[in-house]
């Protein structure tokens, strides 16, 4: 890094746009500027446009973080957060910020951004009314609406929207407020507003449109909304996300140009040529912008300006067009597509789909144009609307455009932006697509679908035409480092009598040696050897190194085998000793009728299972799991089954069973299902007379009812189908490909026809497999007493 | 996790840091070493090439020395952000992590530039 010139940059904001601009001019001249950055919220920079999974809780705070730390120490930023800026002082240069001696600049940057819209109500300030902008906002809702059954949005714009699905994820009935008769009025018109009202509806929100609030009810909380027209509605919570508007009061203080933003030149520079603004506090050509293309944009001439590596970079305004998902429903919005004199409109609409698409041609080009719920066309219409190319001779040519990945083979621009927040063009992303990649690598090195994510799909479909015409040879490898699939893999190991990772690496592999490869490959021998698998520790995840799951600040969980579910006071009693005696800093009941000891040292583990005398529960591998249970038949007064009998059973005979990705397991005593087994991997209901077997549910990531295998009459029967499924998913199952992936890609019907029926008169040899391989389970934790390694459990080593 | 005690005998000159035996390593893996307030990750490659990092990932703080390391490279058990171990540079992503150079005499590894308090 060269050296410091002295030239100090500040900037006041850390927002999007704020971390954009000092992104470009760091990369432009690096160690140019001493850069400070002024922020007043608490947090480093972060992807405001997803909060809303910050508040639906699918995200952490820290998941939406743009830049590590390492990035700001690398580039010697000072990152100020938590400081407020009180002033700019021009005469001096210097800022003021709260609690601090004034710092002095010599090139100022404005990043401001804005602040929400707060609609003129009586009483806004009654607890329980909330504004949705920060994270610190989603922090104060998601907790107050713990004690809450109802919410209220007031806004059914986009921000609205994004609060609204947010709030649905803590369990809410919520009801959204707009003035408008439709929602998202700045996007839609009013017939694709009713359709895609009609489609939130479905989804469970409840909808008030003409509703003006007049008052905010209740005293020392709120109770209700009443509206101007005299109505009301009762609710525990108000959020109000109606829009926002520029934060300019520092500009204003200052003297600078301020009309409804602070006015800025081509060159993003306010009224004094040694202070800059970028993002939505920024006025230009008379327009403000409230989306990330435009900001970004900003920033790319601001970095060219400021640094003077570019000093003619202009900034011309940007031509909006934005790919939304709300609430599921797909929408792209470009340009304007009001209607009036001298607009040709060309509209087609499918209520009953959901599919409404508008176009909008001025003076023979595109002015804009409204896509919802079928945007297959929308990179022809934003490829055309960008360019300013002619609309064609027939205007709905342009809305029946073949999908998008065709569309490049059709001849559309290259320039053509997919990912309109990054502004990465069809060939950015073709260039790197055709060198062969996954979706991941295709973010990584573009930023593709960094921003808001919309693009995705579009980037999926790129990959799917144009990956595969040199399509990776690599995907039907079991994994990357040796260039086989699985059959010839293991046939080729059997052959050779490999024993070990580094064998198969060294014998069979590409010579590349990837981390990755390695827990793969000792999962296949572990599968074919057995007991005789010689098991090298540096090929296992770090889980598998210490039969413990890791834990985000480096510490472990332990969770203790609990069969069935079914513990007993002594048990318990062991498990809270141990949990005081270590000082557990978590102890929790699992999704899967277990306890979790959380934030235990590496080190203390040896000791931890001694302690316990249980066995391992082997919450921390690719393995058999768990298998919950209900009360079943021996209380349950509606129980047909022996659910918790039948349960310990099979948690017994297949407990901690090596497998191509973990298995939970489910078994109910009756068709009330209390134990979810309908969403396992393996499932089992009883039914009068004996019991089903269902394979290949799930409730997680994604949401899969389990098919039915087969119904049997026996617990032996039972445990006999699901050792065979074990066993043949074992042997077939890609790496880490889960039981409903496994399950769809075979087919319930071949499956059936295989573990049941025999028809490949396999099923014997499969039950002898599993039998040997139940046979010879050991339980890992016995490691504690006699550690296989040197330092297996050691802490940080002393010098 | 911070059960050490800082230790007085770290009290050498600057040249190389105090030494650590390599067998408490296995092949194939690291272990976090603790050098005054530092906590080095040391990698022993199966190939005898020996290489040590921070042990905090520059991404989250996670436990490098928990990672799997091949290709010439450490996985974070966290989050998989992967590393060089020649040289601290991120594969596929823009961090980095510092890297000391490292000299095994004795069949013991010294490391070398760790800033001791």
């Amino acid at each position: 890094m060269s050296q410091t010139s002295g030239e100090k940059l500040v900037v006041v904001g850390t927002g999007m746009a704020a971390g954009r601009a000092v992104e470009e001019i760091v990369t432009r001249a690096p160690g140019r500027f001493d850069i400070t950055m002024f922020g007043a919220e608490p947090h480093t920079i972060y992807n405001r446009i997803l909060l809303s999974d910050v508040l639906a809780g699918v995200k952490s705070p820290e998941g939406i973080f743009l830049y590590s730390s390492d990035w700001f120490a690398r580039h010697r930023i000072t990152l100020a957060s938590g400081a407020k800026v009180e002033r700019i002082e021009r005469e001096h240069k210097t800022v003021a910020v709260e609690g601090r001696p004034p710092v002095a600049y010599d090139k100022l940057i404005i990043a401001t951004g804005s602040l929400p819209m707060v609609p003129a109500i009586e009483n806004v300030n009654t607890p329980g009314v909330f504004v949705f902008r920060t994270i610190n906002d989603c922090q104060l809702i998601a907790s107050y609406a713990r004690r809450c059954r109802r919410a209220v949005v007031i806004g059914g714009g986009l921000l609205g929207l994004e609060a609204a699905r947010g709030l649905l994820e803590h369990g809410l009935e919520i009801t959204v407020v707009e003035v408008m008769p439709y929602p998202m009025a700045q996007q839609l018109d009013a017939e694709s507003g009713a359709m895609l009202a009609r489609r939130l509806e479905t989804i469970g929100l409840r909808l008030l449109f003409e509703k003006a609030t007049q008052r905010v009810l209740g005293s020392g909380a709120v109770r209700g909304l009443l509206f101007k027209d005299g109505t009301g509605i009762e609710t525990d919570m108000v959020v109000i996300s109606c829009g926002i508007r520029p934060n300019v009061r520092l500009a204003v203080e200052a003297g600078l140009a301020v009309e409804r933003g602070i006015v800025c030149d081509d060159h993003l520079r306010t009224s004094d040529p040694d202070i800059y603004a970028v993002g939505e506090c920024v006025e230009h050509r008379g327009r403000l912008y409230g989306l990330v293309a435009p900001l970004f944009e900003q920033a790319r001439v601001l970095g060219d300006h400021i640094t003077g590596s570019n000093p003619a970079a202009a900034y011309a305004g940007s031509k909006i067009s934005t790919r939304l998902k709300v609430m599921g429903v797909d929408l792209v919005s470009v340009g304007d597509a009001r209607e009036g004199p001298g607009a040709e409109v060309t509209r087609y609409a499918e209520p009953q789909r959901g599919v409404y698409k508008k176009l909008v041609v001025r003076e023979g080009r595109i002015a804009g144009a409204i896509l919802l719920g079928d945007t297959d066309c929308a990179a022809a219409v934003i490829s055309a609307y960008h360019t300013g190319a002619c609309a064609p001779q027939r205007h709905a040519d342009l809305l029946f455009a073949a999908p998008p990945a065709a569309q490049t083979a059709a001849g559309l621009p290259m320039e053509t932006p997919v990912c309109t927040c990054h502004q990465v063009s069809q060939r950015t992303l073709l260039e790197q697509i055709s060198k062969g990649c996954t979706l991941q690598q295709l973010s990584a090195a573009t930023k593709a679908g960094t921003g808001c994510g919309g693009c995705r799909p579009q980037l999926e479909a790129l990959i799917a035409r144009y990956g595969s015409a040199r399509r990776d040879p690599a995907a039907d490898y079991y994994v990357r480092s040796v260039p086989l699939a699985k059959p010839e893999l293991a046939a080729e190991i059997r052959r050779r009598g490999l024993k070990t990772v580094s064998a198969v690496l060294r014998e069979l592999g590409d010579g590349s040696d990837e981390p990755a490869s390695k827990p793969a490959l000792a999962s296949l021998l572990r599968t074919i050897w057995r007991e005789q698998y010689e098991d090298e520790r540096d090929a296992r995840f770090v889980n598998d190194r210490v039969h413990a799951n890791i834990q985000n600040d480096g510490t472990f969980s332990v969770v203790p085998r609990i069969y069935g579910g079914v513990t007993s006071p002594h048990q318990l009693r062991r498990i809270a000793d141990v949990a005081e005696k270590y000082r557990v800093r978590m102890v929790k009941i699992t999704g899967g009728q277990r306890i979790d000891l959380l934030g235990i040292s590496k080190e203390d583990l040896p000791a931890v299972w001694r302690d316990l005398g249980m066995a391992s529960g082997h919450a921390y591998t690719k393995a058999f799991r768990t298998c919950k249970t209900c009360v079943g038949q021996e209380f349950c007064r509606y129980g047909v089954g022996d659910s918790t009998a039948l349960g310990i059973a099979i948690e017994r005979r297949f407990q901690g069973i090596e497998s191509p990705h973990k298995m939970k397991l489910a078994v109910s005593g009756c068709a009330r299902n209390c134990a979810e087994s309908t969403v396992k991997d393996v499932g089992v209901v009883a039914v009068p007379g004996g019991w089903q077997i269902y394979l290949g549910g799930a409730a997680g990531l994604r949401v899969r009812a389990a098919q039915l295998l087969a119904t049997v009459a026996t617990q032996e029967e039972v445990l006999r189908l699901i050792g065979r499924f074990i066993q043949y998913y074992r042997e077939h199952a890609r790496w880490a490909e889960r039981s409903p992936a496994f399950v769809e890609r075979i087919g319930i019907e071949r499956l059936r026809a295989l573990l049941v029926e025999d028809a490949a008169g396999e099923a014997q040899r499969l039950d002898r497999e599993i039998e040997a391989e139940v046979n010879a389970y050991r339980d890992p934790w016995l490691e504690g007493e006699q550690p296989r390694e040197p330092t297996q459990f050691s802490g940080p080593l002393q010098v | 996790m911070d059960y050490m005690i800082e230790t007085e005998n770290i009290t050498e000159s600057s040249g190389a840091g105090a030494p650590i035996a390599l067998d408490l390593i296995p092949p194939g893996q690291g272990r976090c070493v603790r050098v005054g307030a530092a906590r080095i990750a040391i990698f022993r490659q199966r190939d005898g090439g020996v290489f040590a990092l921070d042990a905090r990932c520059p991404h989250q703080g996670g436990p490098l020395h928990d990672g799997l390391i091949g290709a010439g490279t450490v996985v974070c058990p966290l989050h998989g952000w992967r590393f060089q171990l020649a040289d601290g540079r991120g594969v596929d992503n823009q961090l980095a992590v510092r890297c000391y150079p490292v000299e095994i005499r004795e069949g013991r590894v010294w490391l070398q530039g760790v800033e001791r308090l």
